[in-house]
Formats: structure tokens, sequence, C-alpha cells
């Protein structure tokens, strides 16, 4: 039992100006709780009332979204203005702390309860804003592509829930409440990835095994995530993530700035339920199946949700990791980020390419922060929301104006029927391939600077490793998105689907537009200084947010900056004048080269068969471990219960024996006994009065013999 | 004559009486041995008092007794004669034999 009371009790040493007091009110607190209250009460309402509201009511959690972007994107335009890096809401206000402490009075002595309040500092900030406006476009998206689904009122509270959960994420200041809503995106997730198999018309079993895959994945990392939080805890008595920065770096610092190996253990531990929830190698397996799942969902959970909360940890735990660890989260998301794009290039679902390009890009952002570069991270973390959104928003456009083909090579010069969508995802594509003055460029441009500023402090063969995983990888995303482009849009229509193509309406267009634009300035504000658009630096997100750790000085910093510009600039060139050869000007054959790499090509296109690896070990050595533990629970369980069954039904009917046969007989012994001496003796009741005469006189004659002559 | 007499004509008198009481077939017969065994009984009586050792003088246990057992006696005989007589009127009958409805 927790016991609940609300608690002002936060510090209020304001150290920052005056000036940060005023902008936010004293009701801050209760705005930024409305965020991710909004839409828990639009998920609460829509699940008991959504089927007798007019349109299924999908204009309440759409709304109540939109509401919810509103507040966020404001307080994050207050957070911007103020521009101090060391920002952290809690310094400026009394927020509300929650205090749960166990009802056994014995214990709150020795534990103190536990506290929970809210977090808001420039990551959070930035995140809440990012995440609230991309899922109420991805609501607003859904309400055209979603009509006519038998279960469109559920779907919206699925949706709501999602979002909840993600918004409230991002603003718990500790391990613990993290790991709650982190646990509840898991069961959305798994509830959307498998919406269509509940369909009421055409269920869909491959959604259905996709959602479990998700959610059976995704759980290998929270258990190791759990683990994690579980020996921090253990460790150090606290879960929130400002204490628990303290208590490692007290500890590293007592230790004579050594890393103990369990903090090491214990950091890969947590990383690991980055790992499950952002699809990275060896837990990438279930995103691609995810896909599965309706367009929309696949936006929200590669966009603003879901994958982003791995990122998001990752980021937050940056400071408890140990230069070890941070190796390992490098060297992890630079494999993940090559690894997944090479197979982008094989896939013809337009789906399934957007799906491995999210795993790449997520293994950059994974790979930027085991770098050391958090805000580098986060910063693409931000503009991939972005621009990946408005990929698959779009790629959604592209399925429902083909009414629901996904195969890219049934499509084709849907450049003149679809150009809002056409235009938009040209704009995400140029952004997510790192072309300069699109929001990608400047958010890759930093990761990959930061892999080589740590290369070049660390002067380790492993630690390059990172920076070229992520150049060769931006060359290959690069090729694969301008494929996507080219197969999609170019040419002539290769199907009568594609030849009857018709744009969207405009609750789809609009978030499409909406994003697009984002795609464009949202890594730079460079319309506002054309002059500076080119330069390093002078993006907002790394202004605002700084990287906890610096390994090179100023001048390397602009040297590793140089050389990663023009690294990652000849790489999206190259990459895309590739694409461009194959696909636009058709100089070159795929199809040739897939023939001549032969069975290489087929591995990478089974995804390197990693699928059929798990089910051979994993899923396979499940199913014989639980047959063997079937046949145990069968054989000696079973049997040893069956056994003292069958002895205690030995012992009932030795019971019921001696019941029968000794109790009862001699029961019944007395009574047949006392029956027959009752026969015997009624001989003597005649009822013939002078009988009885007789019997008293010859008793009585006894009676003279006894006493005469001493008989007896 | 000595007591040895008396006890003899007693004793007769009672096997007389027990006789009737149990082989005859009339209630009233069987009433009437009763008599005999009862004044079986008073011949004890009054013989054995008259030749206790010491002689009787000042000694009369024996005979009033005796009259006790003749005043119990009558009331025995009206009570016994009013049962027969409800016997009787109930049965029609005052054969002993007849009347065994004790036996169940």
């Amino acid at each position: 039992m927790l016991a609940l009371a609300l608690q002002h009790g936060a510090e209020t040493a304001a150290h920052a100006g005056a000036s940060a007091a005023e902008v936010f009110g004293s009701s801050t607190a209760m705005w930024l709780l409305a965020v991710p209250l909004l839409p828990l009460v639009a998920w609460v309402l829509q699940v008991c009332f959504g089927r007798f509201l007019p349109r299924q009511g999908d204009w309440l959690p759409t709304g109540a979204m939109g509401v919810a972007a509103v507040i966020a994107v404001l307080h994050f335009f207050k957070v911007l203005a103020i521009g101090d890096p060391g920002f952290n809401l809690a310094h400026e206000l009394d927020l509300p702390t929650w205090k749960f402490f166990f009802s056994d009075p014995g214990l709150t002595e020795g534990l103190a309860g536990f506290y929970a309040g809210i977090l808001y500092d420039n990551i959070s900030a930035s995140l809440l804003a990012m995440v609230a406006l991309v899922s109420f476009l991805v609501h607003l998206f859904s309400v055209g592509y979603m009509q006519g689904d038998s279960r469109y009122n559920l779907f919206f509270s699925n949706l709501a829930l999602f979002t909840f959960a993600m918004l409230a994420l991002v603003i718990s200041d500790n391990l613990l409440f993290f790991f709650v809503f982190w646990e509840i995106m898991g069961l959305c997730s798994y509830l959307l990835i498998g919406h269509l198999a509940a369909d009421k018309e055409a269920p869909k079993m491959s959604a259905a095994w996709a959602s479990m895959k998700a959610f059976m994945t995704t759980r290998i990392g929270d258990i190791c995530l759990f683990i994690g939080m579980m020996m921090m805890y253990e460790a150090f008595g606290t879960l929130s993530f400002t204490g628990l920065y303290d208590a490692v770096q007290a500890h590293v610092d007592g230790n004579g700035g050594e890393w103990s190996a369990w903090l090491t253990g214990a950091g890969v531990m947590m990383f690991l339920g980055a790992v499950g929830k952002s699809a990275q190698f060896p837990l990438h397996v279930w995103l691609p199946d995810a896909m599965e799942g309706p367009t929309p969902v696949s936006a929200m959970i590669h966009a603003a949700t879901m994958v982003a909360a791995g990122v998001y940890l990752t980021a937050r735990i940056y400071l408890m990791l140990s230069p070890t660890a941070q190796l390992i989260v490098a060297l992890v998301g630079g494999f993940t980020a090559i690894f997944a794009a090479t197979i982008g290039i094989t896939q013809y679902d337009i789906k399934k390419v957007l799906a491995w390009s999210t795993i790449s890009q997520l293994g950059y952002m994974i790979c930027a922060i085991g770098a050391g570069g958090v805000a580098a991270g986060l910063f693409h973390m931000l503009t991939h929301a972005f621009f990946k959104a408005c990929l698959f928003l779009g790629s959604g456009s592209v399925i429902h104006g083909c009414h629901h083909e996904q195969d890219m090579r049934q499509m084709g010069g849907l450049r003149k029927k679809m150009p809002i969508t056409y235009l938009t995802m040209l704009v995400s594509t140029l952004a997510i391939s790192g072309v300069p003055l699109f929001a990608g460029y400047y958010s890759k441009d930093t990761i990959i600077a930061k892999t080589l500023e740590r290369s070049m402090a660390e002067g380790s063969f492993v630690w390059s490793l990172p920076f070229y995983f992520l150049v060769a990888a931006a060359a290959i995303t690069a090729f694969y998105m301008f494929r996507l482009i080219f197969m999609t849009f170019h040419g002539k229509p290769r199907a009568h689907c594609s030849e009857h193509a018709h744009e969207s309406p405009w609750t789809m267009t609009v978030p499409l537009v909406v994003l697009g634009a984002l795609a464009v300035v949202g890594g730079k504000f460079w319309l506002l200084d054309p002059l500076g658009a080119f330069s390093a630096g002078g993006e907002w997100f790394t202004n605002l947010v700084h990287d906890p750790h610096h390994f090179v000085d100023h001048d390397a910093a602009h040297h590793a900056h140089v050389g990663a510009m023009t690294a990652s600039l000849i790489a999206a060139g190259s990459g895309i004048l590739l694409a461009c050869l194959f696909y636009l000007w058709k100089k070159l054959d795929p199809g040739k080269i897939a023939a001549a790499l032969g069975g290489l090509y087929r591995l990478v296109y089974d995804k390197y068969r990693f699928d059929e690896l798990y089910n051979a070990t994993a899923v396979r050595g499940t199913m014989v471990v639980s047959a063997f533990a079937a046949w145990v629970d069968k054989t000696f369980v079973d049997g040893l219960v069956n056994a003292v069954g069958r002895v205690m039904r030995g012992l009932g009917d030795a019971s019921a024996a001696t019941d029968l046969h000794v109790v009862d007989g001699a029961v019944n012994f007395v009574g047949e006994a006392t029956v027959a001496a009752g026969q015997r003796v009624r001989r003597f009741q005649t009822g013939r009065i002078q009988q009885y005469a007789y019997f008293t006189f010859a008793g009585a004659v006894l009676l003279a013999a006894v006493v005469l002559f001493r008989v007896i | 004559m000595g007591l040895s007499a008396y006890l003899a004509v007693s004793a007769l008198l009672f096997l007389i009486g027990l006789v009737m009481v149990a082989s005859r077939r009339n209630l009233i017969y069987v009433l009437m041995g009763l008599e005999l065994i009862l004044n079986a009984a008073n011949l004890n009586l009054v013989a054995f008092n008259r030749f206790r050792p010491g002689g009787m003088e000042g000694h009369l246990d024996g005979q009033i007794g005796a009259i006790f057992v003749i005043i119990l006696a009558a009331a025995e005989a009206a009570i016994a004669l009013a049962i027969v007589l409800n016997i009787h009127s109930l049965f029609e009958t005052i054969r002993p034999d007849d009347i065994d409805t004790m036996k169940d």
C-alpha cells in the first residue's frame, strides 16, 4: 500500500536570474501537468463513451492533444527565450513533489519515503514540445487515414494513452516513474501494432504476430532496465535522476576516479532497456514487423514515442555510464546505424524501407550519446522526429492514395498526382540525407563531429569505428532514401493502383506540410540569418543543451567539425548521385548488381536472417525449455501430486474399511446381541398371568434352594 | 401334636392354593387359591408363635400378624374382585389364558 501525500518541498534556491522566475508564473507546474493529463482524460472519456459520441469521438483525443501541444510549445518558447544551458525549472519555482511511503510506519523511518516530481529542463522542454506537436499531427492525420476502420474509437483511445505515457515519461524526474510510463508505452505499442489483428471484417493475423514480437522483444530490454535500476537503487537508495548523478559522481570520486565494474554493468543493463525500446542491434527485429500496424501508428512509434524513449533514456543515464559502457553504447549504435542501412537498400515495401531507416537513424542517436554527444543525439532525435514523422505520414498518404498498396515496384509517377505529398516527402528525404539547409544536416553533422572528436580524444581503434560506421551509413542513407523517392514518385506508373492515385484530404496533408516545414527549419533558424546557414554552431538545440563532458579543446573541436562536415557532405552527395544513376537516369541496372552479388544480396534482403536465427535459437530454445518444463511438470510434479493423492486415497479407503467393519461392526454387534437377547427373553413374556406365577414360584424355589443348600 | 403337624397342614394348604392359582381356568378360583395361600401363611405365623421357645406368655406377634394378613386379604379380595368384574366387562371372559394383551 502506498500512501500519497502532496508536499511542496523542493528547495527554492533561485540561483538563476529573476528573469526566469518572471517568465514562469506560479501556475507553471499545473500547466505542465496538464500536458500529459489532457490525453489521459481524453483516453478515459474515449474508452468509456467514445462509441456514443458523434464521429466516434475522434475529435476528443485530437482536440486534447491540440491543446496539450499548444501548452507544450508555448512553454518551450519561454525556455528558448531564457536560453540558459543550465536551466531547470526546479531551481526557479516550487514544484510540487509527491511523497510515497510504505504504510508500514516501521519502514518509513528507514526509507524516508520515495519522492516523485516534475523534471523540466531544456531537454524535457524540447522533447515535450516535439512529442506533443508530432502526436497532435499524427492524431489529426489519423482522422483521415483511419476513416472506415471497424475499431475507429479504440484506435484513438489507444493513441491517446500512448501519447500520455510518452509525455509523462519525458517530465518524470525519477527512474521508477519513468519505468512505469515506459511499460505503459510497451502495452500501447502492443495494442496499436496489433490494431488490425482485431479488425471485425478482415482480421490480420500477421499483425497479431508482429505485436507479440514487439512486446516480447522489448520485454527483454525492459527486464534488463529494471535490473539496472534495482542495482542503482540498492547501491544509492534513490532513483531520481539528479540524485543518481550526484551519487554516481561521489562514488567515482571516492574510488579515486575509477569506475567500478558493477557500475559499468548497471549502466549497460539500463542501456539494454534502450536497446529493446529503440530497436538497436541485436533487439532490432521487432521494429520492421511493427509496420503491420496502421501507418499513423508507425509514425508515432518511429518519431514521437517509443523509440524516442530509448534514446531519451540513454541521454538521461549518460552520466551514470562508465567509459567502458559508453564505448559499448557507441559501438552498438554505430553498428546498428550501418547494419540497418544496408538492409534498407534492398527492401521494396515503402514502410519497411522507412522502418530500417529509423533503426539506422536511432543508431546514430545512440552512438552520439555513447560518444559523449548527448546534445547531438537528442538534437538528431528532434529533427528526426519531424522528418521521419513526415516521411511516415507521407508514405501513409501514398498508401492511402494507392488503395493500400505498399510495394514500391507497383508505384511510380506519383509526383503529378500527389504534389503535396511529393514535396513534403522530398523535403524530408533531403533532411534525412543530410543535405545542407535542412534540419537533418545540422544534427547529423553534429553527431559525426562528436564521434570524430571522441575518436581523436581516445586515440584507439575501437573508438574510431563509430565515426567510420556513421559516415558510411550517411552515404547509404542518402542512397536508399532517394531510391524510395525515385521509385515512388518518378518515372511512369507501373501498376493500375498508381495510375489512379489521388491526393489525400486536408486532415492528412496539413500535418505533412507542418512537419515538412519543420524538417526545413527544425535544425537551425537559418531563415532569420541566411548567412549563417552553412557555418557550424548557432543551432538552437546545441545552444540550449550542452554536453556534460568535453573531450577535446575548442580548436580540436573546430577541426573535427570541419572534417566531419566534409566527410558527411561527400557521403551524402555520393549516395544521392548513386541513387540518381540507378533509379532516375537508369544508367545502371540494380537488378544486375544484385545478381552479381548473389548470395550476399539474398542475405541482406533477408535482413541477415536474424529472424531465422532468433526463431532457431531464442524462440525454439524457449519452446524446448517450456516443453521440457511441461514434461517435468507432467511427469514429476503431477506424478508427485498424484502419488500423494493415491496415498491419501489408500488411507481413506483403509479408514473407511475400519469404520465399516470395526466400528460399525461393534455398533451392529451390540445392536444384534441386544435383539438376539430380546428374542430369547421375550419367550418368558407370554402375557399369561398364570405362567408368570409358575415362574415366580420357580424363582422362589430356586432362591430357597440357594439359601438352603448354598448352591451358588 | 407338635409344630410339625401344623406345618404339614400349612404346607398342604399352600400347595393346594398354589395349584389353584396356577392351573384354574377361572379368575375367581385363582383368587380363592390366593386366599388359601394367605391362610397357609397365617397358620404358620400362629403356629410358630404358639411353639416359640420359652412359651408364648406375653408374646402375641404371630397372632397379630395373622390378623393383619386377614385384614389385608379382605382388602385384596375387594380390589381383586373389582378388577375381575372390570376384566369381565372388558373382555367378556374371566379365563386368565384369554387375557394375554400384556404379551405385546
